[in-house]
């Protein structure tokens, strides 16, 4: 174990990975000279060379077709978005062909490939930098969707991303670049998909998150503990494998349940976890699932604006008290 | 030259209060921007932040000749010159970086996203390419109505590798819209060079792949974008034909804020080249042009210093009394009316 921050976390992984198969690169708009946007491919160009630490232009179409057309042929790219806002040039190589090609062609071409960037809100960045878009992605069948909210799972899940023979959306969370942790600096160690972890053990209900809304609801429950409310903090870590079990499992003890996401409300990745909740356990529910999420709006600037468009543990603490109530 | 106040023909006499005013609008530009990280830095602005330094013959140089309303400008994040030089006070932009309800944006834009479609400024834009399929639409408008008026569209080197760019530039090309296509060549996107960035350096051979006529300009001689985008304005005006001027610049700061706090701009560039291109300042080279010809004198230059250090003072007074946006205004403008 070694303590590290989330980003150099994400780093180990990639390092390892590529020191363990050559097929594996990195692609991105400022990963090499520049040493990263957000100096998570820090030393890479210089430790493997231009041809495996690539620089691209402002291209996401580009940087999309690279790393699909690659991983179709054999290669296994890793490719940096410099923020999940701006894949959404890329929507089409992403949508229609890299999450499409193992379908239509009978499973004959495989598409190994990891997009992976920052994601999440905050930081007064306002309408098109701060935004959070999974739904959109975990929707697409094709993906599977991964979004971290410790630096061991950083870590772990990358590196089963990189081994996956599938396209993967992997969106960290900038605002969780900085977090410390225990590491394992074990080059075996892997976090599966699909696997939800109890982050906090809790009899009175279940919050369901995932990236740094797992924070708010620990927080919140921090909080809530004080007052004898005991919640079971579920963090999905993987939204496409989903694990209904451990959260099924959770609500059949709690009988209570929020779900929380900082990505707008309508039609979100809260919406699906909340039907599904009711579809599988509505017998053991007392209150309809509460949802936690971000103002319907595109993100303003002003910080009292943004604020009041952002989830904050109060959030999550106001919809525990609605459904206990 | 020696400094003659010898009779000149009228002409010379408008071109000489143009540029004037144009050496003014440069000066505002600059000393606004430099303004700006020390509010950063005393948390009165937040988000990102890139400043104009350096750039300021491309807006002053160019807008002045815009007839306003009717004709447009479209602008990227580094965007507070083509507000200013559209005629958004400084007292609105200020406001608008500091997110306050009187900025241009009501405070929901921020240093980004400065917009003001009153004075002609549909905005600046945060997404790299972004204002070029935008101008399209735009200039397609402008023929629609057939009164003779322009769009200008300015965008990065760094945009011109955006697959958006280019089906927008192939489509005014086809359609031959009066869009002015402004690329902002300061060599660098980002951390990334020109030359690291394309296969093809030449810019205005790509405009030429689409059907669209350019020039090179030395974007950072004032006199010069005035003589060139004078001129293909007031062609575009009569023809309704597009036109791609590629203006060599420099960036005087990092890319943003970040950059410059991280000094991160020391992986791409040296001190040293940044001071070669300081020397070849806007500022320096008008105002050396126009003392020259008796046009500005030192006392000129320090009254203008002064007006233009109270109006920067006076928009930073105005946007931090100004109040925050109402709560309620969350959910305004999703959706019109
Ligand atoms: C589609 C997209 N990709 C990436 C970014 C991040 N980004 C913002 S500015 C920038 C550099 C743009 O360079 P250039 O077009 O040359 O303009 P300059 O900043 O030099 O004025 C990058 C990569 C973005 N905003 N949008
Ligand atoms: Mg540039």
């Amino acid at each position: 174990m070694a303590t590290m921050r989330y980003q150099q976390a994400l780093r180990l992984a990639m390092t390892e990975e590529m020191e363990r198969d050559p097929n594996v690169f990195l692609c991105g708009e400022e990963v090499g000279q520049y040493q990263g946007t957000y100096r998570v491919s820090e030393g890479m160009l210089q430790k493997f060379g231009p041809k495996r630490v690539v620089d691209t232009p402002i291209s996401e179409i580009g940087i999309a077709g690279l790393a699909t057309g690659a991983a179709m042929v054999g290669l296994r790219p890793i490719a940096e978005f410099m923020t999940w806002s701006f894949a959404l040039e890329a929507m089409d190589q992403l949508v229609n062909h890299a999450a499409k090609i193992t379908y239509m062609s009978g499973g004959r071409i495989q598409c190994p490939v990891v997009f992976r960037g920052p994601a999440g809100v905050g930081t007064q960045l306002s309408a098109q930098h701060s935004q959070s878009m999974e739904s959109w992605y975990a929707h697409t069948p094709g993906f599977k969707v991964v979004m971290p909210a410790f630096p061991d799972d950083a870590k772990g899940l990358l590196k089963t991303a990189i081994r996956e023979n599938n396209p993967i959306i992997f969106m960290e969370h900038a605002g969780l670049y900085g977090l410390q942790g225990e590491v394992p600096e074990d080059p075996d160690f892997t976090v599966p998909f699909g696997v939800a972890a109890v982050r906090r053990v809790g009899t009175d209900i279940t919050l369901v998150s995932y990236s740094r809304g797992v924070h708010l609801c620990l927080k919140a429950a921090d909080v809530l503990a004080k007052e004898g409310i005991e919640c079971e903090v579920i963090d999905l870590r993987t939204l496409v494998p989903l694990d209904m079990e451990t959260v099924v499992t959770s609500v059949r003890k709690t009988h209570h349940a929020v779900v929380a996401q900082e990505e707008w409300k309508n039609v979100s990745f809260g919406s699906e976890l909340s039907a599904r909740i009711h579809e599988m356990a509505f017998d053991d529910l007392d209150a309809p699932v509460g949802r936690v999420g971000g103002a319907d709006v595109p993100m303003p600037y002003a910080k009292n604006l943004e604020r009041a468009a952002i989830p904050t543990e109060n959030d999550v603490i106001a919809a525990v008290r609605r459904a206990l109530a | 030259m020696a400094k003659t106040t010898v009779e000149r023909p009228v002409e010379d006499d408008i071109q000489s209060k143009e540029l004037l005013s144009s050496y003014r609008l440069m000066l505002l530009i600059r000393r606004l921007e430099e303004s700006v990280y020390r509010k950063f830095h005393e948390a009165k602005i937040g988000g990102y932040l890139h400043r104009y330094d350096g750039m300021e013959a491309l807006v002053a140089g160019i807008i002045p000749f815009l007839q306003i309303p009717g004709d447009y400008v479209l602008s990227t994040y580094r965007d507070h010159a083509h507000a200013l030089a559209c005629g958004t006070s400084p007292r609105a932009v200020m406001a608008e970086l500091m997110g306050r309800a009187t900025g241009c944006a009501g405070g929901k834009g921020g240093s980004m996203h400065l917009i003001d479609p009153e004075n002609g400024f549909l905005g600046g834009d945060g997404i790299v390419g972004g204002p070029v399929p935008i101008s399209l639409g735009v200039g397609y408008a402008l023929k629609y109505r057939g009164n003779g008026n322009v769009c200008v569209v300015y965008f990065g080197d760094g945009a011109m590798n955006q697959g958006g760019v280019h089906e927008a530039m192939n489509m005014i090309g086809l359609y031959r819209l009066p869009v002015l296509f402004i690329l902002e060549n300061n060599k660098y996107a980002m951390g990334t060079s020109v030359e690291r960035s394309t296969g093809q350096t030449d810019f205005v051979l790509k405009a030429k792949a689409h059907g669209i006529d350019g020039e090179h300009v030395d974007g950072m001689d004032l006199l010069k974008v005035r003589d060139v985008a004078g001129r293909a304005i007031k062609k575009m005006r009569e023809t309704c034909e597009p036109y791609f001027l590629e203006m060599s610049c420099y960036r005087y700061v990092g890319h943003g804020i970040g950059d410059d706090n991280t000094k991160a701009w020391t992986t791409y560039r040296t001190e040293d080249e940044v001071a070669q291109w300081r020397e070849r300042d806007p500022l320096l080279r008008t105002g050396d042009y126009l003392e020259a010809r008796g046009i500005l004198t030192p006392e000129l230059i320090e009254k203008f210093e002064a007006e233009i250090a109270a109006e920067v003072e006076d928009a930073i007074e105005f946007a931090e009394a100004s109040a925050e946006p109402p709560l309620d205004s969350l959910y305004e403008n999703v959706y019109s009316k």
